[in-house]
């Protein structure tokens, strides 16, 4: 018994070492991948940045209109608030559950089953290392835009610490969120309409479709309850508005209530899904 | 009908999306009377415009292209290529996803409420002129779509195409007049959006100059001329990889 317990603690540490090193290893895959796919990255980035700039021209033209501000939000600070929102999309993009359709269809989830850590710790270690080159390729078309549409941003200090930590929080949140949607499909062969729900949803009351300050007041109620707004609204907040030092850190702690809930479901919707499960493929 | 659930989901996504862009419009129009000039009935039009083209692009056109790229990738083109009858025509004509053609029903009664809350009238001229220049439209986009498929044979991993395709097309919700003059020209001429959505909603709301339609009519021959020199440009840099 005395050495089972001395044991355990060395297994322990060993195992976590080994985690580790597995989602250094799987970002510096990707990473090298990604800089090898410059040109689709970038065509994809292009994509991708479209909708902020739209969503963007849209606000400052209604704040042009009617003396240069929404809800006592100026056009500078609405630009602010969109090309902080690209980097934030380009953090919290995961894998989609819609990809799940073929994970299952095409048998890779068989082999995922076989692999010795959880599939979540893939998809996690994957795509975080695709946010590097991402960042890469992304700073000169961030700097354009800034060129391009004046943004005005006065972050403090701790704005930025938080703003880099929520980043991730936002990645973790989505990932396990969209790691519980996916199990969904093994499930039903339909489950994509819940998706469009969901990311509906998502981007009406997330702070990805519009700065959630001009939406109506029972819309920000209702964002109050949801994950979304921890995903796209915290972050951008915390380097573009003047949140105050509480809520920036009681921000932080939402996060992580979400990031805890978000495990529990992975955790138990996966066993469920496992059990229902029946394999497809060679 | 072989395909029932595939529909039934098709009709719930159309719908979802519909009813999101004109919650999307109700918001922006609770802060303003007017953007750029449009009321919140024209831009029911552009937004109708928008949703049916693109029914009409995700049923014919994407599939299509989609399947184009993914041939060239795997080496499989060659099947399509050895067959006697113009290349283009047949990479172009393979695919036809019916279900996605909700969309179209979607858009015409999003245009068709938008038409009847507008103050004026809508004369048969104009009309005309609406699906002439939808027309148009389907075929400046299908040419915008075949101009980047055919960058598969240069570019091989083509997997971003309808994430950048679908990024773009939402420019089109919006009148192109909205957007500043850099934005405006590349939607209107590097991708032809602003002749594909809101030109045909200008026609449906009055504000249609017919040089316009010329440029617009004029426009979509010489896309449609670049894009087949460009097929044809690429093909021939294709040598085929299947065993």
């Amino acid at each position: 018994m005395s050495e089972l317990t001395a044991v355990r603690p060395a297994t322990q540490a060993s195992a976590l070492r080994s985690l580790l090193d597995f989602y250094v290893t799987g970002m510096r895959t990707q990473i090298q991948t990604q800089f090898q796919y410059r040109a689709a990255t970038y065509m994809y980035t292009l994509g991708m940045v479209t909708e902020p700039v739209i969503y963007l021209v849209v606000w400052r033209t209604i704040a042009n209109q009617h003396g240069g501000t929404i809800n006592g939000t100026g056009a500078g600070q609405i630009a602010a608030y969109y090309i902080v929102w690209t980097l934030v999309r380009t953090f919290n993009i995961v894998f989609t559950p819609f990809g799940w359709e073929e994970r299952i269809r095409e048998g890779q989830f068989s082999s995922q089953l076989l692999r010795p850590l959880h599939p979540i710790h893939y998809d996690l270690a994957w795509f975080a290392g695709h946010k590097i080159p991402w960042l890469v390729l992304f700073s000169p078309i961030a700097v354009g835009l800034a060129l391009v549409f004046h943004p005005v941003l006065h972050p403090s200090a701790l704005g930025v610490v938080v703003f880099v930590i929520a980043i991730w929080g936002a990645y973790v949140i989505r990932s396990l969120n969209g790691f519980v949607l996916g199990m969904l499909t093994i499930f039903t062969t339909r489950a994509s309409s819940i998706f469009q729900i969901w990311f509906l949803a998502e981007l009406l009351v997330s702070g990805r479709l519009v700065p959630l300050t001009f939406m109506p007041h029972w819309a920000q109620s209702v964002a109050a309850w949801l994950p979304f707004k921890w995903t796209f609204y915290f972050p951008i907040e915390a380097l573009v508005g003047s949140m105050s030092t509480s809520a920036l850190l009681t921000g932080l702690l939402w996060q992580c209530l979400w990031a805890a809930i978000g495990g529990l479901l992975v955790f138990t919707t996966f066993r469920l899904a496992v059990r229902h499960y029946s394999a497809v493929g060679n | 009908m072989q395909y029932r659930a595939n529909f039934f989901v098709a009709i719930v996504q159309s719908l979802l999306a519909v009813a999101v862009a004109i919650a999307v419009l109700a918001l922006v129009y609770s802060h303003t009377d007017a953007l750029n000039g449009w009321s919140q009935s024209e831009l029911l039009v552009v937004l109708g415009v928008q949703i049916l083209l693109g029914g009409v692009i995700h049923a014919t056109v994407q599939p299509n292209m989609e399947r184009l790229t993914q041939e060239v990738q795997d080496g499989k083109l060659d099947f399509a290529l050895t067959k006697p009858a113009d290349s283009q025509l047949i990479i172009s004509l393979r695919e036809l996803q019916l279900w996605q053609l909700v969309d179209v029903v979607s858009g015409t009664v999003v245009i068709a409420v938008g038409v009847s809350r507008l103050d004026r009238s809508v004369g048969a001229g104009h009309a005309f002129a609406f699906v002439a220049l939808l027309l148009v439209g389907a075929a400046l986009l299908y040419c915008f779509w075949l101009i980047l498929a055919t960058g598969s044979f240069w570019i091989v991993s083509m997997w971003f195409l309808s994430d950048l395709f679908e990024g773009i097309y939402q420019v089109g919700r919006w009148p192109i007049g909205i957007y500043p003059g850099w934005l405006r020209y590349s939607m209107t001429y590097l991708v032809p959006i602003g002749f594909a959505v809101t030109v045909p909603a200008q026609a449906m709301t009055g504000r249609l100059h017919w040089q316009t339609v010329a440029v617009a009519v004029g426009f979509a021959v010489a896309v449609f001329a670049i894009a087949r020199w460009f097929w044809r440009y690429g093909l021939r840099r294709y040598s085929g990889a299947s065993a």
